[in-house]
C-alpha cells in the first residue's frame, strides 16, 4: 500500500526526494501517512482536494483486496 | 520517461536526419529534430565545405507512456490484469483492461476506475505543454463504452421529451466527461441546445429547446 502512494506521489511533485510515506498497520485498518514539499502540496491534493480524493479512492481499492480499511493523511 | 539521442552529420539537413533515423531505426513521426549547423558550402564547392550536424531524440510513443503508467499503477494496487488493448488515435490514448479483479478496478459506480484514469492522465501530462496533452481513457472489459452507449441513448430520449414539453429537462450531477457525451450527441440536433450548470461536482447538464 505505501509503494503506491509513494509511486503516485513521486510522480505528481516537483520534488519526489522529499516524499515520505509511513504505513502504520492494525490488524484491520491502516493509516498511510504522506508528507511532501511545502510547495508540492497542490500537487497531492489538487482543486477542491480532487487530486487527494483520486489517491484515496486508489489505495481505498487496493486495501480492500487485503480486506483492510485505510486511512490516507496528507501532512505538512 | 525513456529517450535515446543520436547526432549525426550529413551533407545536407535531411541526409542528416535519414541516417540518424536509421540509426535509431524509427520513423520520423517518433523524434524530435534539432539542427545544431547548418551545412556550408565553402569556395570552389569544396574547400571549407561543412556538413549539416542534426540532434534527433527518440520520444516515447504516448500510448507506450501511457501503457507504462498505467501498469505501475495496477501493479501497485496489486490488481489481476491483462491489457487487452491499447489504442492512440488522435490525441486519445485508449487502454482497455480484463482480468480477474475487474470489479475491484472499477468500484462503486467507477469510482476506482475513474480515480485510476484521472491519476495516470495526470502523471502522463505533468510535463506536456497544453498542446501536447494526451487524453486517457483507462477502460475495463469495455464498461465505459457501455455506460456511455446508455448514457447517449437517455440524452435522446431526454431531448425527445423537451421538444413534447417544451420544458428544460436537468440532468442528475455528472463528471465532465458524461457531459462531454451528452453534449456532443445532442450537438447536431437542430431542435435543441444544452448547457451545463452548478459547480463541480454537482455540476449539471441541462437541455433546453433552441429558440
Amino acid at each position: 500500500m505505501k509503494e503506491l502512494v509513494e509511486f503516485i506521489a513521486r510522480s505528481l511533485v516537483d520534488s519526489p526526494d522529499d516524499v515520505e510515506v509511513t504505513e502504520v498497520e492494525g490488524e484491520r485498518s491502516m493509516i498511510i501517512e504522506l508528507r511532501v514539499a511545502p510547495d508540492d502540496m497542490g500537487k497531492v491534493i489538487g482543486k477542491q482536494g480532487k487530486i487527494a480524493k483520486a489517491i484515496r479512492t486508489v489505495t481505498k481499492a487496493a486495501a480492500a483486496k487485503e480486506g483492510k480499511r485505510v486511512v490516507v493523511e496528507i501532512l505538512k | 520517461m525513456k529517450t535515446q539521442t543520436v547526432e549525426k552529420r550529413g551533407k545536407s539537413v535531411d541526409e542528416a536526419i535519414k541516417a540518424a533515423l536509421d540509426d535509431l531505426g524509427c520513423e520520423i513521426e517518433d523524434v524530435e529534430v534539432e539542427i545544431l549547423e547548418e551545412p556550408t558550402r565553402g569556395i570552389l564547392g569544396f574547400i571549407g565545405n561543412k556538413p549539416a550536424l542534426v540532434r534527433v531524440t527518440m520520444r516515447e510513443k504516448p500510448e507506450e507512456e501511457a501503457r507504462e503508467v498505467v501498469e505501475n499503477l495496477l501493479q501497485r494496487m496489486k490488481i489481476d490484469y491483462r491489457i487487452q488493448e491499447l489504442v492512440w488515435d488522435d490525441g486519445v490514448v485508449k487502454i482497455n483492461v480484463t482480468g480477474n479483479d475487474m470489479g475491484l478496478l472499477i468500484g462503486r459506480k467507477g469510482e476506482t476506475l475513474n480515480a485510476v484514469q484521472y491519476i495516470a492522465g495526470l502523471i502522463i501530462n505533468r510535463h506536456r505543454e497544453k498542446e501536447d496533452r494526451i487524453r486517457l481513457v483507462v477502460d475495463v472489459e469495455d464498461y465505459r463504452k457501455k455506460k456511455e452507449e446508455s448514457l447517449e441513448s437517455l440524452a435522446l430520449r431526454l431531448s425527445d421529451k423537451v421538444k413534447r414539453t417544451k420544458k428544460n429537462v436537468v440532468m442528475r450531477p455528472m463528471n465532465s466527461q458524461e457531459r462531454r457525451i451528452v453534449h456532443t450527441v445532442l450537438q447536431e440536433d437542430p431542435q435543441v441546445v444544452t448547457y451545463s450548470m452548478g459547480n463541480e461536482p454537482n455540476r449539471k447538464v441541462v437541455i433546453s429547446l433552441k429558440k
